[in-house]
């Protein structure tokens, strides 16, 4: 948690609703022991002065976030979290102001692009899936040079993309300009995932929806089975 | 010695700037017909301490490329002068 974030209660709800409990690590701590996955909660961190995460990305915990996702155990960063580990340079690429200028705060549809074991939080999902959570940004303008997102599409490191209902990526339902509609990429080994949309706002029924369960019931059962990557 | 770095963030030329063109196009529509690009950046003012000059612009660009710019989406420039003594 950074000062600022403003999503860390949503994810330790989320996070109990699978069955786990959830504590906060603060900015200033330098261990991140005892965690089974690590989430940097959205928000808007240092108040996005200077610019998204640009502040949040030299917090004391940082080292040890980096430390931990080195070992191959399981970071999700959510929207305003997903700049933070970009930022960091635990994934590659920058966020832009949406096309549009405007913040959009919606439900949004998203494709599952990778196989369900390339990621801890994909295994109860399957490619092609298409879920419903919301988003809520005005810089989610996804970009990366052309050469490193070729890398990203051959690795199977984009794992969710904007869509509209049939799962098709119209430019239409792009709701910010990212490259190739990304809403979601990996790193290499697939530990650590950033994604613009909130599955925690969208972790039970009451909430208005419960795709994004799946992503926690997803790590839940990584961590239960061992927590191994799997090539 | 203090010295004052001016330093501008810009969108690097190959990036498209939406809050620009949001800006580009009131321009237009406010007659001003010959605009034909607009790009929008921050401009950053840092007093520092710094032994020399060399040393300065060390620190300077050591700050701009890790903290006041992204350079995955961002060029930077500025320019450093002593702090007079007003």
């Amino acid at each position: 948690m950074f000062p600022g974030s403003n999503c860390d209660r949503d994810v330790q709800t989320a996070a109990r609703a699978v069955g786990y409990d959830a504590d906060f690590i603060w900015h200033t701590d330098t261990s991140v022991d005892g965690f089974d996955c690590l989430a940097l909660p959205g928000g808007f961190s240092y108040g996005d002065y200077l610019r998204t995460a640009a502040i949040a990305r030299f917090s004391p915990v940082m080292e040890a976030v980096a430390r931990y996702a080195a070992l191959g155990r399981p970071v999700i960063g959510i929207c305003n979290g997903f700049q933070v580990l970009l930022e960091a340079g635990l994934l590659p690429g920058a966020m832009l102001r949406n096309t549009s200028c405007k913040f959009v705060c919606k439900p949004q549809r998203v494709r599952v692009e990778v196989a369900s074991a390339r990621t801890p939080f994909t295994l109860k999902l399957r490619p092609g899936q298409v879920i419903t959570l919301p988003i809520a940004h005005g810089e989610g303008n996804y970009y990366v040079d052309s050469e490193t997102l070729e890398q990203l599409e051959l690795g199977g490191q984009v794992v969710f993309r904007y869509c509209d209902e049939s799962g098709e990526l119209t430019a239409g339902s792009c709701p910010n300009g990212s490259l190739g509609n990304i809403a979601g990429i990996c790193n290499k080994a697939g530990n650590v995932l950033g994604m613009m949309p909130h599955p925690e706002r969208a972790a039970e029924d009451i909430l208005g929806g419960a795709d994004g369960r799946l992503l926690f019931d997803s790590v839940a059962q990584w961590v239960q089975g061992g927590g191994r990557i799997v090539g | 010695m203090v010295y004052v770095a001016d330093i501008v963030v810009k969108l690097k030329k190959s990036i498209l700037d939406p809050q620009g063109d949001a800006v580009r196009s009131a321009l237009k529509s406010m007659g001003y017909d010959g605009v034909h690009d607009v790009r929008i950046g921050k401009r950053i003012e840092v007093r520092l301490e710094a032994t020399c000059e060399d040393e300065c612009m060390r620190l300077v660009d050591e700050m701009c490329a890790k903290l006041l710019s992204n350079t995955v989406v961002e060029d930077y420039d500025f320019s450093i002068r002593e702090e007079s003594g007003e």
